[in-house]
């Protein structure tokens, strides 16, 4: 009996091609929104927290707000780290400079920091060394660049040992960070290194006083313990006063962006799905349109026999089979978008599983939400009641 | 096989009362070609869809096959249709994107019977009809005639025990309702009860038996 009803559903669908199409066109565009847009929130998602890893899981960065009239010296650093928990430290400052040659000038972000920097921040020369701590404590005029500044001031990647000029200081380049091959939108960043000592010199906004430092936890697992022990060293430092400093943890940073994009990824599904909702009151419409124009077809079905319940599942099927097809053909057209958006964004996102079968089930519950109206509304026509309509 | 007891149907228009059938009474037997015959407006409809199970009796009881029909639900009394009695029509009610082949399965596509089993009746059917070469045409490739006995062919399809035919020449020329008329003779003579509603005399007559209704009261029986 379904496989009949299936049968003739099809027949009625196939017989009037283009306005199936059109009804379907409402699922077809909610379940493309649906696929698409949550697809694509959740591989901003992953991309955003590959990023936030690359920047390393273990890292710990503190900003100290009040000194006390005590600040920070560079010198007081290393005795944050005599301990188990916390494996290096490095403090970081950071400034906008001019960097020129002869050959371009752009403006760069300058940090002003020590060796330990490249250790906590996964940086890797690609040619050349990182800063060294004589470096720091000679206030050698000595710079690494990434690969960015690289190309575009000096016009080339190869330029250990040679100069740039930074507001027209002359710095020794003694390193290149290799190039970031995960992205485009890295390159366009232009950043570089030099020992702190030399930005206090370089520019007057940095001072002896250190105000933002990084630490590395001594492994990703023991981040809470490694973040207990720098606040209680950090509340010693600055007479117990807990709004003197702030410290970021970076896996918490990561757990907030998480939730960031499960809310977003969330209410773009949401969305979607009101448009689904939307196409499944077009169901509706159409069905109860076809419902007046078969009239006469359903009462000729019941005088020759059919009850109640096989109308209503020929009506009710052709309603889920409407929704089912709409649904096959967005989540084809959403495969397809998604791969036009990998190949010209360069990325790969890939299309959620589990929301293809979400689309999947909710199209059927639309089918069948708004199916049954119609088809409830065919199963009561009186058959002599029927059989006189003419339409 | 037909037994009205005092039937009566009534329709309220606005504040008017119409009895559409008036304490009808009258037997048909089983294997009988009976012919009623009445004028527009006299209630033949009403009691054709009272006769096939289509609406019910407001007064008094009708008996299939002895069975009092008021007793059985919806569902029942369109297995009733289903099994016992053919329809025919006098606009064919064909569905009009099936073929031949397809309308005339599927009243037994609603009685459930196999596949190969269906093609088999339908084929008999069809050959019956003299159409078994249109099998694959839809009704409007067909000409009025053809429909007709698609129609029949649908109706001989299920094994009914009652033909039910309303006004089944009225759409058709007189050549062709000749031809229509020929098979129901063709069915009588196989021992089928047939019941044909026509307004029309000459038709009336070509029928075993005549029940003449007028303004609801079944008014006279005769033999012709």
């Amino acid at each position: 009996m379904i496989l009949q009803s299936l049968k003739m559903a099809w027949k009625s669908i196939t017989s009037n091609k283009m306005r199936s199409f059109l009804t379907m066109l409402g699922i077809i565009i909610g379940v493309v929104s649906l696929v698409v847009l949550v697809s694509l929130a959740n591989g901003a998602t992953s991309s955003v927290t590959d990023s936030i890893n690359s920047l390393g899981t273990n890292l710990l960065t503190v900003s100290i707000s009040d000194d006390k009239d005590n600040p920070l010296k560079l010198s007081e650093l290393n005795d944050f780290i005599d301990n188990d928990d916390l494996s290096e430290i490095a403090p970081v400052a950071q400034s906008s400079v001019t960097a020129s040659s002869t050959y371009s000038e752009e403006s760069v972000t300058v940090y002003g920091t020590t060796g330990a920097y490249a250790d906590i921040q996964g940086l890797e020369p690609g040619t050349g060394r990182f800063l060294k701590s004589t470096d720091v404590e000679n206030h050698t005029n000595v710079i690494v660049i990434n690969n960015t500044v690289a190309t575009e001031v000096m016009g080339r990647s190869n330029v250990v040992g040679e100069n740039i000029k930074l507001n027209g200081t002359s710095f020794e380049i003694i390193g290149v960070l290799a190039a970031e091959d995960d992205s485009e939108d890295a390159a366009s960043v232009y950043e570089a290194y030099i020992p702190y000592t030399s930005l206090i010199r370089l520019t007057d906004s940095v001072s002896t006083e250190i105000t933002t430092f990084c630490v590395s936890a001594a492994s990703e697992d023991s981040m809470d313990q490694a973040e207990n022990t720098l606040t209680s060293l950090m509340l010693t430092r600055f007479g117990d006063d807990e709004d003197a400093f702030t410290i970021i943890n970076q896996s918490s940073v990561m757990e907030a962006m998480e939730s960031v994009t499960n809310t977003l990824a969330l209410l773009l599904g949401g969305i979607a799905a009101i448009s689904l909702l939307v196409g499944g009151i077009g169901i509706m419409n159409i069905m109860l349109v076809s419902v007046t124009e078969r009239t006469r077809e359903i009462g000729i079905r019941k005088a020759i026999g059919a009850g109640r319940a096989t109308i209503m599942l020929q009506f009710l099927i052709e309603a889920l089979l409407v929704s089912l097809l709409g649904c096959m053909i967005g989540i084809g057209f959403s495969w397809m978008i998604i791969q036009i958006v990998n190949i010209v964004g360069d990325v790969s996102y890939a299309m959620s599983l589990s929301v293809v079968w979400l689309s999947m089930g909710f199209s059927m519950l639309i089918g069948v939400m708004f199916g049954l109206y119609p088809a409830n509304k065919a199963a009561k026509k009186k058959p002599i009641d029927a059989l006189r309509y003419t339409g | 096989m037909i037994k009205f007891d005092d039937v009566s149907k009534i329709y309220t228009i606005g504040d008017a009362e119409v009895r559409a059938l008036d304490h009808a009474s009258m037997h048909i037997r089983q294997g009988e070609f009976v012919s009623i015959i009445g004028p527009s407006g006299s209630g033949k409809s009403t009691l054709m869809n009272i006769i096939g199970c289509l609406d019910m009796a407001d007064e008094g009881q009708y008996y299939l096959d002895g069975q009092p029909i008021e007793e059985y639900t919806e569902t029942e009394l369109a297995h009733i249709r289903n099994k016992k009695i053919g329809f025919i029509f006098q606009s064919f009610n064909l569905i009009g994107n099936m073929t031949a082949e397809e309308n005339v399965e599927l009243p037994l596509i609603y009685q459930r019977i196999p596949k190969h089993e269906r093609r088999m009746l339908v084929k008999e059917a069809l050959e019956r009809v003299q159409l078994a070469g249109r099998m694959h045409h839809r009704p409007n490739e067909m000409s009025g005639g053809q429909q007709q006995r698609v129609a029949i062919a649908r109706a001989i399809a299920s094994k009914p025990s009652l033909f039910l035919a309303d006004e089944p020449t009225g759409n058709l020329d007189s050549a062709t309702g000749k031809e229509i008329m020929e098979l129901f003779h063709e069915l009588h003579s196989q021992g089928n009860t047939i019941v044909l509603i026509t307004h029309d005399e000459l038709v009336a007559k070509q029928a075993v038996r005549s029940i003449r209704i007028f303004d609801g009261h079944v008014e006279e029986v005769r033999k012709s």
